[in-house]
C-alpha cells in the first residue's frame, strides 16, 4: 500500500478511486516474471496453432501430404522444421496436432467448469444432508483409478457417437470425413471432462459453502431474494477467483490426459493428430531421427510449463492468502 | 483413535460397494459384448460363451451372483478375455511387480522431493527457491512418455548392464522407477515448500527463534513435522495409485505389472477383471488414506484433538 500513498501526494484522484480486487491482482501478477513469461508463451502457442496454422494451410502447406522420397528431411528441406517418417511437413503436423490437443483441453475445461460450478454450487449452497450426499458421490468417483473411469466413459460415449455419426452420414448426407473427424474428438473430450469436473466440484462446493454462511448472503436472503438470484448474483461472482485459477491449471492437466490417452492408443485417431499421438509415433523413430520426437515433445512440455506457471501466478495474485510471499 | 479407524473402515467399505455397483453397470453399458472381438466365433459360440459365464442372465441376477461369489467364496470370477484364468490369479501375478516398482519410485520420490521442498522454503524467493521450483515444474511437465524414451536412448543403450526394456535382470527396475519417481518428487517438493512456508510464518516459530533456538533445530524439531502435513495428505492416494502400476511406464519398459490390466480390461470388455481392479484399488485407496490420516495425527498435535 506504500505506492498508493505516494500517488496520493501527487494525484489525489487515484486514492478516491480505491483499488479493486482485480486491479490489485493485476499488479501482483505483473510482478511475477515467470507467470508473465508463461502468459506470453501461452498466447504465442495459441496464435501459432489457431492463427498461423490456418493461414499456412490456406496458403497451401499441408500436414497430411506424404512424400516418401523425402523422409526425415532436415530443417528447411520440405518444410521449415523438416519432415517426418512419411515425409510430411513437421511444422504443420505439430501445429495441427496442437490445435487438437488445445481444442480438446479447452472444451473439456469449459465443460468441467460448467458442471463443476452447477454441481458444487448447489451442493455448497444447499448444504446439509443433500449437499453431503452429493459430495460423497464425488469422493467415491475420485477413489476410482483415473484410467478406468476415463476409458470407461470414452467407450460408452463413443458407441453412441458412432451410431449418431452413421445416421448423420447415411440419412442426412453429411460429408463423412468431417463427421468422423469430430466423432473421434467428442468421446475423448467428454470422457476427460467427465472425470475432471469432480475436483472442480469439490473446490466450488467448499467456497460456496463458506460464502453462503457470510453476512452478505444472509442479508440477501433476509431481503427475500430468490435462490437463483442469490446463487448467480451474489455467490458466483465471489467465486470467480478460485474458478479462474483452477480452470487455468486444469487446461495443462487435460492436455496431459489427452496426450496420455492418445499415447496409449485410446485417444485421437487418424486423420486427426495431437501432440500425444505425435510423441508416440516419434518414439518409434527415436534412433533414426530424434527431431520427430523432440519437436512435439518440446512444444508439449513448453505448453504445460507455460499454463502451469500462469496458473500459479494467477493463484498468487488472486488469492494472496494462499500465496506464500 | 480406534473410533477413527473403525469409521474409516466402514466408509471405505461403503465407497467400494458403491464403486463396484457403478462399475458393474457402467462396463455393461459399453456397446458390444466381450466375445464379439474373438476371432472365429460364430453367434452360436458367442451365445454359448455368454451362457457359460452367466452373462445371459438378467442384470440383477448377475449382480447378486457377483457379490455372492466374492463374499461367500472370495472368488472374483474368471477373466473373460484371458480364457481359463481367474481374476485373482491375474492380480496376484502382476501386483507384486507393480508393488516393487512403485515402492522404489515412492522411496526415490520422497527422498528427492521433500528435501527439495525444504530447501526451496528455507531460501524463499532466492535463486535456490526458483531453481528448485523450476526443477519441480519440470518433473510435472516432462511426462513419462517423453522421459522414458530419452532414458532408454541416453542411459540404457550405452550401458551394457542395463536393458533398454524388459523385466528379467534385477537392474531392470532402475529406469522405470526413475521415470516414475519424477512426478512424485515434483508434487512433494511443491507441497513441502508450501507447508514449510506456512509453518515458518507462525508465532511459535518466532518464539523459538526469539528464545535463541539454533536455526537447524527450529527446522528439525519444531517446523518439519507440521510442515509435512500437505505432503502426507497427497502421499495417501498417490501411494495407492503408484503401487498399482502405471500403464505408460509399464508399456515403455515392458514391465509385466498391473497397469496394463487397467487399460486392457476395459478395451477387451473383461467385466470381471475391471470389477476386480476397481474393488482392489478401492480397498487399497482406503487403507492408504487411513495410513496417511494416522500419520497426520502423529505429525500435527493440533489434529490429535479434533
Amino acid at each position: 500500500m506504500t505506492t498508493s500513498t505516494q500517488d496520493a501526494s501527487n494525484e489525489p484522484l487515484i486514492t478516491e478511486k480505491g483499488s479493486s480486487l482485480w486491479s490489485d491482482a493485476y499488479l501482483r501478477l505483473k510482478k511475477n516474471k515467470l507467470a508473465i513469461l508463461g502468459g506470453i508463451i501461452v498466447i504465442l502457442i495459441l496464435t501459432a496453432c489457431f492463427v498461423v496454422a490456418p493461414i499456412l494451410s490456406w496458403v497451401g502447406y499441408d500436414g497430411n501430404q506424404q512424400d516418401l522420397s523425402n523422409r526425415f528431411a532436415g530443417f528447411g528441406e520440405g518444410g521449415f522444421l523438416g519432415t517426418d517418417q512419411l515425409g510430411r511437413d513437421l511444422l504443420m503436423r505439430v501445429l495441427e496436432g496442437g490445435q487438437i490437443s488445445l481444442l480438446v483441453a479447452i472444451i473439456a475445461t469449459l465443460l468441467t467448469v460448467t458442471i463443476g460450478v452447477i454441481y458444487g454450487g448447489i451442493a455448497g449452497y444447499v448444504g446439509g444432508r443433500i449437499g453431503n450426499a452429493m459430495m460423497r458421490i464425488v469422493d467415491g468417483l475420485l477413489a476410482m483409478p483415473f484410467l478406468i473411469i476415463v476409458i470407461l466413459f470414452r467407450e460408452i460415449i463413443s458407441g453412441h457417437v458412432d451410431d449418431l455419426a452413421r445416421i448423420l452420414i447415411n440419412d442426412w448426407g453429411f460429408d463423412d470425413n468431417t463427421v468422423l473427424r469430430f466423432a473421434n474428438l467428442i468421446p475423448l473430450t467428454f470422457a476427460i471432462a467427465g472425470f475432471g469436473w469432480l475436483s472442480m466440484g469439490r473446490i466450488v462446493r467448499s467456497s460456496a459453502a463458506s460464502l453462503s454462511k457470510q453476512e452478505f448472503v444472509e442479508a440477501a436472503r433476509s431481503l427475500g431474494l430468490t435462490h437463483h438470484r442469490i446463487l448467480f448474483r451474489h455467490i458466483l461472482p465471489n467465486m470467480l477467483g478460485p474458478i479462474i485459477i483452477y480452470a487455468t491449471l486444469t487446461i495443462p492437466s487435460f492436455i496431459l490426459y489427452e496426450a496420455t490417452l492418445s499415447y496409449i492408443g485410446l485417444g485421437i485417431e487418424p486423420p486427426n493428430s495431437s501432440w500425444g499421438k505425435l510423441i508416440q509415433e516419434g518414439a518409434n523413430y527415436l534412433e533414426t531421427n530424434i527431431t520427430v520426437l523432440a519437436i512435439p515433445a518440446v512444444l508439449f512440455s513448453l505448453t504445460l510449463f507455460a499454463f502451469n506457471f500462469l496458473g500459479d501466478g494467477l493463484r498468487d495474485a488472486l488469492d494472496p492468502k494462499a500465496s506464500k510471499d | 483413535m480406534l473410533r477413527i479407524i473403525i469409521s474409516r473402515i466402514i466408509q471405505t467399505l461403503m465407497v467400494v460397494f458403491l464403486l463396484v455397483t457403478f462399475t458393474f453397470f457402467a462396463v455393461r453399458a459399453i456397446p458390444g459384448n466381450p466375445f464379439a472381438s474373438d476371432k472365429a466365433t460364430s453367434p452360436e459360440e458367442q451365445a454359448a460363451l455368454e451362457a457359460y459365464y452367466g452373462l445371459d442372465k438378467p442384470l440383477h441376477r448377475q449382480y447378486a451372483k457377483y457379490w455372492k461369489n466374492i463374499l461367500v467364496d472370495g472368488d472374483f470370477g474368471d477373466s473373460l478375455a484371458m480364457k481359463g484364468r481367474k481374476v485373482t490369479t491375474l492380480l496376484a501375478e502382476s501386483f507384486p511387480v507393480s508393488l516393487k516398482l512403485g515402492l522404489l519410485s515412492l522411496f526415490l520420490g520422497v527422498s528427492i522431493g521433500i528435501p527439495l521442498g525444504i530447501i526451496a522454503a528455507l531460501f524463499h524467493n532466492r535463486w535456490q527457491d526458483y531453481l528448485a521450483m523450476v526443477i519441480a515444474m519440470a518433473g510435472i511437465c516432462i511426462v513419462a512418455f517423453v522421459l522414458g524414451p530419452i532414458f532408454q536412448l541416453s542411459i540404457a543403450k550405452p550401458l551394457d548392464w542395463l536393458n533398454v526394456a524388459g523385466w528379467q535382470r534385477s537392474s531392470d527396475i532402475i529406469l522405470p522407477s526413475i521415470t516414475l519417481c519424477f512426478g512424485v518428487a515434483a508434487y512433494l517438493a511443491r507441497l513441502t515448500r508450501g507447508g514449510m512456508l506456512d509453518v515458518l510464518s507462525q508465532d511459535y516459530i518466532r518464539s523459538a527463534r526469539a528464545k535463541g533456538v539454533p536455526k537447524l533445530q527450529i527446522i528439525t524439531r519444531h517446523a518439519l513435522r507440521p510442515a509435512l502435513v500437505p505432503a502426507i495428505t497427497y502421499l495417501g492416494p498417490a501411494f495407492a495409485a503408484i503401487i498399482t502400476g502405471s500403464f505408460v511406464v509399464e508399456n515403455i519398459f515392458l514391465v509385466p505389472g498391473m497397469g496394463q490390466h487397467f487399460v486392457l480390461g476395459i478395451t477387451s470388455k473383461d467385466y470381471n477383471l475391471v470389477l476386480g481392479l476397481v474393488l482392489f484399488y478401492g480397498i487399497l485407496m482406503g487403507i492408504a488414506n487411513l495410513m496417511s490420516d494416522l500419520a497426520l495425527i502423529f505429525m500435527d498435535p493440533k489434529l490429535r484433538n479434533s
